[in-house]
């Protein structure tokens, strides 16, 4: 492995300035929630550790998680991650075409065998044998259990990957299925989001270059570090919410005072992700600073959780789409209406019966 | 029927009422702790299924004052936990109470499945309800249909609404706490939070439907039935109306 070079001479090479490097690390560092003793640390593993090789493979996706990803905040995060990834699989960046492309895959496989990261974005579709995504003139599912196969551990990048995303939701014709559920027998770390954050991305790959390791992961198996959260309990809209100091409508007076969103169907509340910390492009803003509520993209089965603009959910297992709120509702008024029936026919009944006793004497 | 007295001694007692005194019997059935329990429960359960509505859907926004003066939502929450955690503890409690008081307070925790004679008697129930039996039988403790009931609206319901509003507490106590380690658990089976909403928020439905059928049952048992119901979980004494055999 010694002829595999460092993460530094790879950026050394790309002219990237040991400030530039030093930058990141401190960067890197502090979006892991790192002490500033670990940037030494992360700095000596970058410049001492062979890089790690990283297939990035491509399922039924919208390419937003890649777009995300080169979109770090640090413009160095975008090189690092660049010369980190084996450029020579990666649909949407690498050179490369057709069969050359993916005679490249093979070679990497085969030499980096045990040792490098799948990384997935997207999912396989399993109805007709995968034929809804193929890849290299075959079914996807077949390239991914191939590539995963001698993968050290995957990385499930998205919704998608994570948990289906879009092309799942009900009624998912395609069964497009979430990369757990197919590859079992490897370590996994789901990165979820619509996309994920940027700096979560490189995060996530940086911290395991560092330590050797999966960092912490949640019952879902997401990193605790930035998924540890809801948005809701970092959301600096909250004191409108402890205030009971709601959005009504879209264009109205409380709207443009920046109140809670939870009326409108803001997910914040159950959702687990670092947007209200770490924000979006370059910590500019995230969706419930620019007025809109979250919509749950890094939650298991987020389309079909009702309309982003409810909170509560509509029940569609009911036959006509209702929320609990009118199933329960509606149960109760049958229960209430039988108990009144109930109680007159009581009524009756016993009328009947004393002016029946009353004649026996 | 006896015929009505015309002379009504002073103390308000004529022969026939002395008569029904004398045949009345009554059993103690429902000790403190549990009638204590009972009433700190419907005290509980009003407010959560109130609060909890509110939760669901917030009452309109007020403008107190700023929001750090105001607090409007977080005292229905507050309330909410609050009430929670006293229906959690009195649920222990009553538990607790199941193994060391007498044998009516174990009658909410289970169902006799595998006695025939018991199904026989949840049916007999059953015609009575619907106006098939012309006479009710007489019980001490819960009549079978009413174990069953209780079984599954109390026990198994309130249970559910424990678990899981202690999941969803856990979730604002966050990882490291008490209640997450106890409880996270329970967001790990169902993956996204807004679904254990959902579940806990029907689940306050199954607890109203409850109780529009035992606050009438209730009162309509106390009329029609042959023992006393209401008074029973005030004062523990179930009254028989009659001394006559089954």
């Amino acid at each position: 492995m010694s002829q595999i070079e460092t993460f530094y001479e790879v950026m050394r090479r790309q002219g990237i300035t040991r400030r530039s490097f030093m930058k990141y690390c401190a960067l890197t560092a502090s979006a892991l929630g790192l002490g500033p003793a670990f940037v030494p640390k992360i700095a000596h593993a970058m410049e001492t550790k062979p890089r790690t090789p990283v297939i990035w493979v491509n399922g039924l996706e919208c390419t937003c998680c890649s777009e995300s990803f080169i979109r770090g905040a640090h413009p160095l995060a975008k090189d690092v991650v660049l010369s980190m990834i084996s450029l020579d699989y990666s649909h949407t960046l690498m050179a490369a075409a057709g069969h050359a492309a993916e005679a490249a895959l093979e070679e990497t496989i085969q030499k980096y065998k045990g040792n490098y990261i799948l990384a997935v974005e997207g999912n396989p579709p399993l109805n007709e044998d995968g034929m809804f995504c193929i890849v290299g003139g075959k079914p996807f599912v077949e390239q991914l259990k191939h590539a995963a196969q001698h993968a050290k551990a995957v990385i499930s990048w998205g919704a998608c990957a994570s948990y289906g995303c879009v092309q799942a939701a009900a009624p998912n014709p395609t069964r497009a299925t979430p990369v757990h559920k197919v590859i079992t027998d490897k370590p996994i770390i789901k990165v979820p989001g619509c996309p994920p954050i940027a700096e979560v991305m490189t995060g996530v790959i940086t911290y395991m270059l560092t330590f050797d390791r999966l960092p912490e992961l949640d019952r879902q198996g997401r990193p605790a570090m930035f998924y540890g959260q809801r948005i809701h309990d970092k959301c600096y809209r909250r004191p409108h919410f402890d205030a009971g100091q709601f959005v009504e409508h879209w264009d109205d007076e409380n709207a443009r005072k920046g109140y809670c969103l939870y009326k409108m169907g803001c997910k914040g509340p159950t959702t687990y992700n670092a947007c209200s910390t770490v924000r979006w492009n370059e910590g500019t803003s995230f969706p419930i600073q620019s007025g809109h509520g979250c919509i749950g993209c890094s939650e298991d089965g987020f389309w079909d959780q009702g309309s982003f603009y409810d909170r509560l959910t509509n029940i569609k297992q009911f036959g006509i789409e209702a929320n609990a709120d009118q199933v329960g509702m509606a149960a109760a008024g049958v229960v209430g209406g039988a108990v009144a029936v109930h109680a007159a026919i009581s009524a009756l009944k016993r009328a009947q019966k004393k002016t029946q006793e009353k004649a026996e004497g | 029927m006896a015929s009505p007295t015309t002379n009504i001694p002073a103390d308000d007692a004529a022969p026939e009422d002395l008569g029904t005194v004398r045949r009345q019997t009554a059993v103690y059935v429902y000790e403190a702790p549990v009638r204590i329990w009972h009433w700190v429960n419907a005290a509980a359960i009003l407010i959560l299924c109130l609060t909890g509505y509110f939760i669901g859907s917030p009452p309109p926004s007020m403008q107190i004052g700023e929001a750090v003066e105001q607090f409007v939502f977080g005292y229905i929450r507050f309330a909410h936990f609050a009430a929670g955690m006293v229906l959690t503890i009195g649920f222990l409690g009553r538990i607790y109470w199941a193994f060391v008081g007498n044998h009516h307070a174990r009658q909410l925790f289970y169902v006799p499945f595998w006695r025939v004679d018991y199904w026989r008697e949840v049916w007999f129930e059953i015609s009575w309800y619907l106006f098939l039996a012309r006479e009710p039988k007489k019980y001490v403790g819960h009549n079978p249909l009413a174990q069953l009931a209780m079984f599954f609206f109390i026990t198994l319901g309130v249970s559910f609404m424990i678990v899981t509003g202690l999941a969803l507490y856990a979730e604002g106590a966050q990882e490291g706490s008490l209640t997450h380690d106890l409880f996270g658990w329970v967001l790990g089976l169902v993956w996204n939070s807004q679904r254990l909403h959902t579940l806990h928020h029907l689940g306050m439905w199954w607890i109203v439907i409850f109780m529009i059928v035992h606050i009438y049952v209730a009162i309509r048992e106390d009329i029609m039935s042959r023992q006393s119901i209401v008074s029973t979980m005030i004062s523990g004494t179930r009254v028989f109306k009659d001394d006559k055999e089954d």
